[in-house]
C-alpha cells in the first residue's frame, strides 16, 4: 500500500482542486481529507457519509463554583493564562485550556473536574470516485494532529479490508501540527506552489519539514506562466534538493469554474490543465513504482 | 487598536491585505506576523531585522540521582512527555506542551527546567519608520501557540508603550492557532474570494470568531471570479464588506514580484485608504457603543 499527501506550505496554491483531480485519476484508493481545521474536498467530492463518529481527545478544566473558594493558586499556576478571575469568582476559559491537569492535580479544594473532550466529528463516506475519510474539527480545537493521525488509521484500515493500494491524502496548510503528523508513514509528498515570494518561501520551509522525516518529495508550481523567474528559481531548488518537478500548470479560471460547477479540473473534457494534471499524476505513479 | 487579518482558507490575500494597510495607516502603527509556521509578511515589507530572539519552551530535565521513580510526574503528564518504567525515567522534550506540572509536582524537586527552541522572533523596521514583529517556528517544531503567545506579549507590551495602532496577519483556519490569533484585535478583517471553498471556510471563520463578539468586516479578493454567494450571506448576516479587490491578472504578477498591492496603481491606493478610514470608523463606533 502505498501513501500520497498533497501539502503546500503556504494556503490557497490549489492543493485541494488537484487532489480532487487525482482522486479522479487515481484507481484502487481511499481518499481522505487532512485539513481537518478548514476541509474543502468534500465541497467536490459530494461525499454521502455512511459513518458519523465523535472525535473525543484529551480533557479540559472545568471549575465547579460551588466548591471553589478563591484562593487563585489555579490562576498563579496556568502557564496558558486561562484561568479568568472577577470579582473573586475563577473560571477557565476553554479556548485557552491546554487540558494539561495542572489546576486539577494542585487544587486544594478539589474544584475542578476535568471531562473528556469533545473535539470534533470524523466520518467515512462513499464518493463517486471512491470511499472517503473525512473531519471536522471544532473551532479552536488542539489535537489536530491527532485527529490527522486517527483519520489515516482509518485510511489504512479501510485500504486493508477493501484491498485498495493506495491512499490519496489532502493535507493542510502550514509546518506544524497537522502536517506533521499528515508525513508519517507517508511514501511521497507533493507541493503545490507558485512562483511568487511566498509560495518559494513556503515551499522552502515545508519540503525542508519533509526532508526532516525523510519524506520524498515532488513539486507542482501552479500559474507557473505568473512569473518565469520565480518558476526557474524553483525549477533549480529542486535540481539543487533532489526534488521531481511533476509538472507546470497554467494560470486558468478553468480551475475556478470547475470548482463552481462541483468537479474535478479532469472531469468533463481535456482542456489544457487537464492534459497537464493528467501528466503530473503520471509522474506520481511512477515516483510511487520506482 | 488592533486589526486582526484572518481567513479560513489560506491564499485569499491576508498577507496582501495586510501589507497594504501597513503603507497606507495614517496614525503610527506596527505589523504583526502571527502565521508563524510560514510567515510571508516581510516577503513584501521587507523590514530591516534589527534584533532576532530564540524562543524557548519550558521542558523537564530530572536530575536522576534525585529520583526515586514515584511516578507522580508521568501520571500527571498529560502529553505522554515523561515516563517512569521500572528504576528509570525517560523524557520525550517533543511532546512537552510546557505546563510546568512535572516540576511543581515532584516531592524530591528531582525536575528542573530545560528548554526546547520553538524558533525565533524577530524585530524589524520598514522604511525606517514601521516596526515589524515576525514569529518563525522552527521546522519540525509542531506548536505554534507557545510562540505565538510570546510574539503577542511583545506585541502588546510595545503598541501599550508607544501607543501604536497594531495590523496583525493571521494564520489560515480556525484551529487554535488562528483563534488565538485574532484574540486580542478589536476589529477582524476576513479576507475572502467568491469561490466555493472561499466561501466555505469564511463561514467556518466567521462562526468560529463569532463567540469573541468582535466587530467583523469582509474584504473580497478576486471579485469577479467565481460566484455571488459569499455577498448574499454577508448582506444577510448584516457583514459589512469594506472592499473588492478585482481579479486581474496584473494584480497576480505584481504580487509575484513582492510588491505592495496598494502601491500598483492610484486606484488601489485609494481602495486601501478608504480601507483604513472605514476600519478605524468601525473600531471608534463599537468604542462609543
Amino acid at each position: 500500500m502505498r501513501e500520497v499527501v498533497v501539502i503546500s506550505g503556504k494556503g490557497g496554491t490549489g492543493k485541494t482542486s488537484l487532489t480532487a483531480a487525482f482522486a479522479h485519476l487515481a484507481e484502487s484508493k481511499v481518499i481522505c481529507d487532512l485539513d481537518v481545521d478548514a476541509p474543502d474536498l468534500h465541497l467536490l467530492l459530494d461525499p454521502a457519509i455512511i459513518r458519523d463518529e465523535r472525535f473525543i481527545s484529551g480533557h479540559e478544566a472545568v471549575i465547579d463554583p460551588e466548591k471553589c473558594v478563591g484562593c487563585g493558586l489555579c490562576a498563579s499556576m496556568c502557564r496558558y493564562g486561562a484561568i479568568d478571575e472577577k470579582d473573586g469568582v475563577y473560571s477557565i476559559a476553554p479556548l485557552r485550556c491546554e487540558g494539561c491537569k495542572v489546576c486539577v492535580a494542585f487544587c486544594p479544594e478539589q474544584a475542578i473536574d476535568f471531562p473528556p473532550r469533545h473535539c470534533g466529528q470524523h466520518y467515512l463516506s462513499q464518493t463517486r470516485f471512491g470511499p472517503m475519510v473525512h473531519a471536522q474539527l471544532f473551532p479552536g480545537q488542539e489535537n489536530s494532529g491527532l485527529l490527522v493521525s486517527r483519520l489515516k488509521k482509518e485510511a489504512r484500515a479501510l485500504a486493508e479490508e477493501q484491498g485498495l493500494d493506495l491512499i490519496l491524502c489532502d493535507g493542510a496548510p502550514g509546518i506544524g501540527c497537522p502536517v506533521i503528523a499528515s508525513l508519517s508513514q507517508t511514501d511521497l509528498a507533493v507541493v503545490v506552489t507558485e512562483p511568487t515570494p511566498s509560495g518559494v518561501h513556503d515551499l522552502e520551509r515545508v519540503a525542508s519539514l519533509c526532508d526532516h522525516f525523510r519524506t520524498k518529495v515532488a513539486v507542482v508550481v501552479n500559474k507557473h506562466d505568473l512569473n518565469p523567474d520565480q518558476t526557474s528559481r524553483i525549477d533549480a531548488l529542486c535540481s539543487e534538493k533532489g526534488y521531481t518537478l511533476l509538472a507546470l500548470l497554467p494560470h486558468d479560471t478553468a480551475v475556478t469554474e470547475a470548482m463552481v460547477r462541483r468537479q474535478a479540473i479532469t472531469e468533463g473534457g481535456d482542456s489544457a490543465i487537464a492534459t497537464k494534471v493528467r501528466q503530473a499524476w503520471q509522474g506520481i505513479t511512477n515516483l510511487l513504482h520506482s | 487598536m488592533i486589526v486582526s487579518v484572518a481567513s479560513g482558507k489560506g491564499g485569499t490575500g491576508k498577507t496582501t491585505v495586510t501589507a497594504s494597510l501597513a503603507v497606507s495607516w495614517s496614525r503610527p502603527v506596527m505589523a504583526v506576523d502571527l502565521d508563524v509556521e510560514e510567515p510571508n509578511l516581510h516577503l513584501f515589507l521587507k523590514p530591516k531585522v534589527t534584533d532576532t530572539e530564540v524562543v524557548t519552551l519550558e521542558v523537564p530535565e530530572v536530575d536522576e540521582s534525585m529520583c526515586t521513580y514515584c511516578r507522580k510526574c508521568a501520571e500527571l503528564c498529560q502529553f505522554k512527555a515523561i515516563a517512569v518504567m521500572g528504576r528509570a525515567i525517560m523524557t520525550f522534550p517533543e511532546m512537552c506542551h510546557g505546563c510546568g506540572g512535572c516540576m511543581a509536582i515532584c516531592p524530591e524537586g528531582a525536575i528542573g527546567v530545560g528548554t526546547r527552541e520553538l524558533g525565533v522572533m524577530e524585530r524589524g523596521v520598514v522604511r525606517g519608520t514601521l516596526p515589524c514583529l515576525t514569529g518563525r517556528l522552527r521546522v519540525g517544531e509542531a506548536m505554534s501557540p507557545p510562540l505565538m503567545r510570546h510574539v503577542r506579549s511583545r506585541m502588546r507590551a510595545e503598541s501599550a508603550a508607544q501607543s501604536l495602532d497594531v495590523l496583525v496577519d493571521a494564520p489560515p483556519g480556525v484551529s487554535c492557532p488562528a483563534m488565538s490569533a485574532v484574540a486580542d484585535s478589536d476589529v477582524i478583517v476576513l479576507v475572502t474570494e467568491p469561490t466555493p471553498f472561499g466561501f466555505h471556510d469564511f463561514k467556518l471563520a466567521w462562526e468560529a470568531f463569532s463567540p469573541y463578539e468582535k466587530p467583523v468586516a469582509v474584504v473580497i479578493n478576486r471579485a469577479g471570479l467565481g460566484d455571488r454567494r459569499v455577498y448574499e450571506f454577508c448582506a444577510a448576516h448584516d457583514l459589512p464588506i469594506l472592499a473588492e479587490i478585482p481579479y486581474r491578472r496584473d494584480i497576480a504578477e505584481h504580487y509575484s514580484k513582492g510588491m505592495i498591492l496598494a502601491e500598483l496603481d492610484a486606484g488601489l491606493g485609494d481602495l486601501f485608504s478608504k480601507l483604513c478610514r472605514d476600519l478605524r470608523e468601525l473600531a471608534k463606533e463599537v468604542r462609543n457603543a
